[in-house]
């Protein structure tokens, strides 16, 4: 901040009509300081989080050179880490905002110098514009903003240039975070529309191109190779990013991943495999980022609307089963938190908890003596190639225990392309799997994982209507009390029940150099160059 | 000439043969497009949508006959997992991949050649025993391996590698681009730092290519030598009173000269696939890496067009040897 106010009076004393883009083109180019480089496994497919097909790093684009009407305010972890707090928020494009008495509407005021990276001043129809979009658009987007009961586009209303109302559908906890996350971003509806070729949602602009306001403009983009952001100097919504420049390399091999963050070329490295995350914390030569991803588990589920699973003996003979510590150990390299060997009823309210399963031989092999009459089982254990330096030796270890309760279980390793497709199709006994929702709340996950809705993500296909009583009844409670009441009951249902055997919460690992600083972790799990600080 | 164009004309039925099997392999894999660019949280009618935007629900042969038309226009569709028409990153991204071959093969033709034709000249000599070394430990260790090995080596221990970032370092930017080789565009630019920089790059993935080249390329010079050596106009020669040097390298080496050039043709073609791996370990931003990550996400149209485009270039390739072949060999010219 300092140095712009330095350079503006500086700017201003030399040549007063100085036009802003001269001033601009007077600082000094970035030094490597203020230059970032990051290291991930693979770059962003688009600009658009919005668009069909996005991937996951699109998040970051959203997250960094986009604005959302509000943000999650962040709250300390670790040192040199913060992370996002669910229910508190702080101002984005919005200066302030205030729901109606009857708690069915909220309206929001713009900041008055909010402006596009094209200099156009932020207003109320630019986010109409795109909140219609993101409901409007199909797959990922629409889904996300219906989470939050965020449905049609009556529900938006631009008051005037600079206010704005959002009708809720229905009172709703979800509603407010879910304009905080990488999906409700707003983007500069005149802009896209006169590049839009006619299509009224401009997809194949936006897909290329940036037009946002947001805190970094993208400046290169080799999809598969390189992007490169550059600081917008001109950013309303907060303070300005020490970065002035972030290069994002993708370097799909992770053992170089590993060796450009060890030997001091890379900043920041994303997405290795555990082992080597462990290698690194335990190396202390640079610093590990160790969040765990909230709301997120490992798991195994068996499949409760085929046989053999129907009987929940089973489904309990493998949580007694499952060799959870040498998961830990041997498929999870510590970069986790145990989700297992807890009290039973469960010991606190809130997604993941530890259950109260752990090692028992005797009790699983009692359990599937009485439901197969000591004959034993043969089944089959599915999960994605893409994920399997972790999966794979835990299916291995899965495997191994249960042959000695009289499972048999053969290993169906499929890639990620048919992975979603087999978990579609619902028929695989057991799966490998890792879930976690962006708002993190028990009954978010419950309803995602076990309502007879049957989303993709309910493996086990789990129908029982006393859980989605519990459930959505949970998630429109209307006090504290009923809703403490109705989460302890699904909680404490599904542990019994157990059509998901929960495992570990993974970590969400970052490897940086000691001397970067401010770290955010943000529900997208992309990284915030926003606070991000280089050097001492 | 005439000739050429006929062997042009007969690669057509070649070509199609394979833009139909390649159609067909990607639609009978098991992947399922539309499912997994819906992303984790989809619903049924969100992919139902996607499979529609995306022709997917059409019958195969109307999608075929779609396709078809498209490349007609020259258009090889789109690439869905990084968003971008498939001919431009195709034309992108095969510089990178020719670049760093022909430094390989070329790297590897400088050292086998010399090594085949000593140890042939110097039967069971020392120099003999380790070009059999050089090429046994060449062929048996595989290229990700040598990679990862050569990056461990020279960049983490001894550093005197640069970063294994891609084509340059994070900080240079690329020259004007005129072929699309580093190496040659920034001569052509006079830009001798980015040179340095790219060379520097180039050294270590071509390095892991060459290892692997070595092998049949000294072998087959050593035999094809041995060969030579051994028939009558070299025993001429020699009597003839002819040095050293000259017989071995104006008689035997012409002559032995015609299996290795048949030879590195099929070596070029191993190592536009051997690329693959050794593009991934130094992220080099060829088409190899861009086709296994295509491959992985089922992601039909680049997976298409690389095979498209390999078809495209083993014909060619196939061509120019040939007429390497004729202007060595003068039977070769009367046999056709």
């Amino acid at each position: 901040m300092k140095r712009r106010v330095f350079l503006k009076s500086a700017a201003g004393a030399a040549a007063l009509a100085a036009p802003a883009i001269k001033q601009a083109a007077a600082q000094p180019a970035p030094t490597r300081n203020e230059t970032l480089i990051l290291v991930q496994e693979y770059g962003p497919n688009s600009m658009d989080m919005q668009g069909i097909g996005a991937a996951q790093p699109v998040n970051g684009v959203s997250l960094n050179c986009y604005d959302t009407l509000i943000r999650f305010k962040r709250k300390p972890f670790a040192e040199g880490v913060t992370v996002f707090d669910l229910e508190n928020f702080e101002p984005g494009l919005a200066a302030s905002w205030q729901t109606a008495s009857d708690g069915m509407s909220c309206t929001f005021k713009l900041r008055d110098n909010a402006q596009f990276h094209s200099k156009r001043p932020v207003t109320a129809r630019d986010v109409k514009w795109s909140l219609d979009r993101a409901v409007k658009i199909g797959g990922f987007a629409t889904t996300q903003m219906a989470a939050g009961s965020l449905e049609k586009p009556e529900q938006f209303v631009a008051v005037d240039d600079k206010t704005f109302r959002i009708d809720f559908a229905r009172k709703d906890k979800l509603t407010m975070p879910d304009l905080a996350v990488t999906i409700p971003f707003i983007i500069d509806s005149e802009t896209a529309m006169a590049n839009a070729a006619g299509d009224p949602l401009a997809k194949e602009y936006l897909k290329n191109n940036v037009a946002g306001s947001g805190a970094f403009k993208v400046e290169s983009w080799k999809p598969g190779t390189e992007t490169i952001y550059v600081r917008n100097d001109d950013w309303a919504c907060g303070d300005l990013p020490k970065l002035r420049r972030v290069i994002a390399r993708d370097i799909p091999s992770p053992s170089t991943r590993r060796a450009l963050i060890e030997r001091g070329d890379a900043d920041i490295s994303y997405g290795l495999p555990p082992k080597d995350f462990k290698d690194l914390a335990d190396a202390g030569k640079v610093r590990v980022a160790a969040v765990p991803v909230p709301n997120a588990i490992w798991y195994v589920a068996m499949n409760t609307a085929n046989s053999p699973f129907t009987d929940v003996r089973l489904r309990q003979a493998v949580a007694w089963a499952v060799p959870y510590e040498k998961i830990m150990s041997a498929a999870m390299f510590g970069r986790g938190v145990p989700m297992y060997g807890g009290p039973q009823p469960v010991a606190k309210i809130g997604w993941p908890v530890p259950s109260h399963y752990k090692v028992d031989m005797d009790k699983a092999k009692a359990l599937v003596a009485a439901a197969t009459g000591g004959a034993g089982l043969t089944t089959s254990l599915l999960f994605d190639a893409g994920s399997a330096t972790i999966a794979e030796p835990m299916a291995i270890l899965v495997q191994e225990s249960l042959a000695q309760i009289g499972i048999k279980v053969e290993l169906n390793k499929v890639p990620g392309a048919n992975f979603r497709g087999e978990l579609n199709k619902k028929t695989a006994p057991m799966v490998i799997n890792r879930f976690g929702g962006w708002l993190d709340f028990p009954d978010y996950f419950f309803f995602w994982n076990y309502h007879g809705n049957n989303s993709i993500f309910n493996v086990a296909s789990y129908q029982n209507k006393e859980m989605d009583k519990l459930i959505d009844a949970a998630r429109f409670a209307p006090d504290a009390a009923s809703y403490e009441r109705d989460v302890r009951g699904f909680l404490d249902m599904g542990m019994d029940q157990v059509p998901m055997v929960p495992v570990c919460q993974p970590f969400h690992d970052v490897a940086m150099q000691k001397y970067i600083g401010g770290y955010h972790y943000a529900p997208s799990r992309e990284p915030d160059f926003r606070y991000l600080t280089k050097g001492a | 000439m005439r000739a050429i164009l006929l062997r042009l004309v007969g690669a057509i039925p070649t070509l199609f043969g394979v833009v139909l099997v390649t159609f067909l392999l990607t639609r009978v894999l098991p992947g399922d497009t539309a499912t997994y660019f819906a992303g984790p949280t989809a619903s049924p009618e969100s992919i139902a949508q996607i499979r529609t935007s995306l022709g997917l629900d059409r019958p195969l042969p109307e999608q075929f006959w779609r396709y078809l038309v498209d490349l007609g226009h020259g258009d090889l569709g789109m690439s869905l997992t990084t968003g971008q028409p498939v001919k431009t990153e195709l034309v992108n991204r095969l510089p990178a991949s020719a670049e760093l071959t022909l430094c390989g093969l070329l790297l590897a033709i400088g050292i086998a050649v010399p090594l085949g034709v000593l140890a042939a000249v110097r039967q069971g000599s020392l120099i003999d025993h380790a070009c059999r070394v050089v090429a046994t430990a060449g062929v048996s260790l595989p290229v990700f391996f040598t990679g990862l090995l050569l990056v461990y080596v020279f960049y983490f221990l001894l550093g005197w590698s640069p970063a294994p970032l891609g084509r340059l370092d994070a900080f240079a930017s690329a020259p004007k681009q005129h072929t699309g080789f580093y190496l040659v565009d920034t001569l052509w630019a006079g830009d001798f730092e980015t040179f340095r920089a790219a060379a520097a790059q180039i050294i270590l993935p071509a390095g892991t290519l060459a290892l692997f080249a070595l092998a049949p390329i000294a072998r087959i010079t050593r035999a094809s030598m041995l060969a030579v050596l051994g028939s009558e106009f070299i025993r001429t020669a020699r009597a003839s009173g002819l040095s050293g040097p000259t017989v071995v390298l104006t008689y035997a080496l012409r002559n032995a000269l015609l299996p290795v050039v048949t030879v590195l043709g099929m070596v070029f073609s191993f190592l536009l696939g051997a690329n693959v791996l050794v593009e991934k370990v130094f992220a080099w931003p060829g088409i190899g890496s861009y086709a296994i990550e295509a491959l992985i996400a089922s992601d039909y149209a680049p997976v298409q067009g690389f095979v498209l485009t390999m078809a495209v270039l083993y014909v060619l390739l196939n061509l120019a040897i040939d007429l390497v072949n004729r202007a060595i060999d003068p039977r070769a010219r009367r046999g056709a």
